[in-house]
């Protein structure tokens, strides 16, 4: 690693740790959640609405056919089920993943930066035949489709 | 650098740099029961990942337990080029984390 490199590292993890600081000393932060701003409303949430409303404020969405899911329709092994998510859809602000019937239904969101395609692969877990939900986020909207999946052996998520 | 649980790829086509992960992790939800003592086996999983390419972040994402053990991401983006370098860091539930750094083929 260069000098140059180590210095940028040094110099983003210092101005990071500043601003955490000074958020936590403001009291925008609650104890505990400073070192991470992850959304365990969301996570916690066991319904895609609840989900849905924890990580976006709603769950007012739209069936949009500007999304599209690829994933098998049988996947073996509900431990892990490929599943690859584009939208067409302009102005994406995030994208997230959720299984109805999971205990828990989100399984990640993805903010995708300015230079990033709105295209997410990933393998998730299905603990039962259920729906796969796909939600986008653009233009401040919700956007959504589903896909069903059924499951031979559970991926006891 | 070098990481033991984070193998990272970025390949560079056609104008798009295409980025895959594989990050060794057990994704344990908390609700599992350990096959010989029938106890819960604790929630460990991953939450957050970043990826940053030339300080700039390309993907920001939230995980909860029920990405597969093992997790595999894949993504692309624009404006990336062969030789530079890409940065992938994650943090678990336990405050763990790692980081990985690849070139662009």
């Amino acid at each position: 690693m260069s000098t140059d490199t180590k210095r940028r590292l040094f110099l983003r993890a210092s101005l990071s740790a500043g601003a955490l600081g000074m958020a936590a000393g403001t009291g925008l932060l609650a104890p505990g959640r400073v070192l991470a701003a992850w959304n365990e409303a969301a996570f916690k949430a066991e319904s895609v609405g609840d989900a849905l409303k924890g990580a976006f404020g709603s769950d007012a969405v739209t069936d949009s056919a500007e999304i599209t899911m690829e994933m098998p329709d049988n996947p073996e092994n509900g431990a892990a089920v490929p599943v690859e998510v584009t939208t067409t859809l302009a102005g994406v602000q995030s994208m997230a993943l959720l299984v109805d019937k999971n205990p828990r239904a989100l399984c990640g969101v993805f903010t995708p930066g300015k230079r990033m395609k709105p295209k997410v692969s990933i393998r998730i877990k299905v603990s039962e035949t259920s729906d796969v939900i796909a939600v986008v986020k653009a233009g401040d909207k919700l956007y959504t489709s589903r896909k069903g999946v059924k499951v031979t052996i559970g991926g006891c998520a | 650098m070098a990481s033991k649980t984070i193998k990272l790829k970025a390949k560079a086509e056609n104008g798009e740099v295409t980025v895959k992960t594989l990050i060794k992790h057990p994704m344990e939800t908390g609700r599992r029961k350990d096959k010989d003592t029938g106890e819960l086996v604790p929630a460990h999983y991953i939450r957050e990942v970043t990826c940053t390419h030339k300080g700039e972040t390309v993907l920001s994402a939230e995980w909860g337990a029920t990405i597969s053990k093992n997790p595999f991401l894949s993504f692309s983006f624009t404006g990336g080029a062969p030789g530079e370098e890409i940065e992938l860091s994650y943090t678990d539930n336990k405050g763990g984390t790692e980081t990985a750094t690849a070139k662009i083929s």
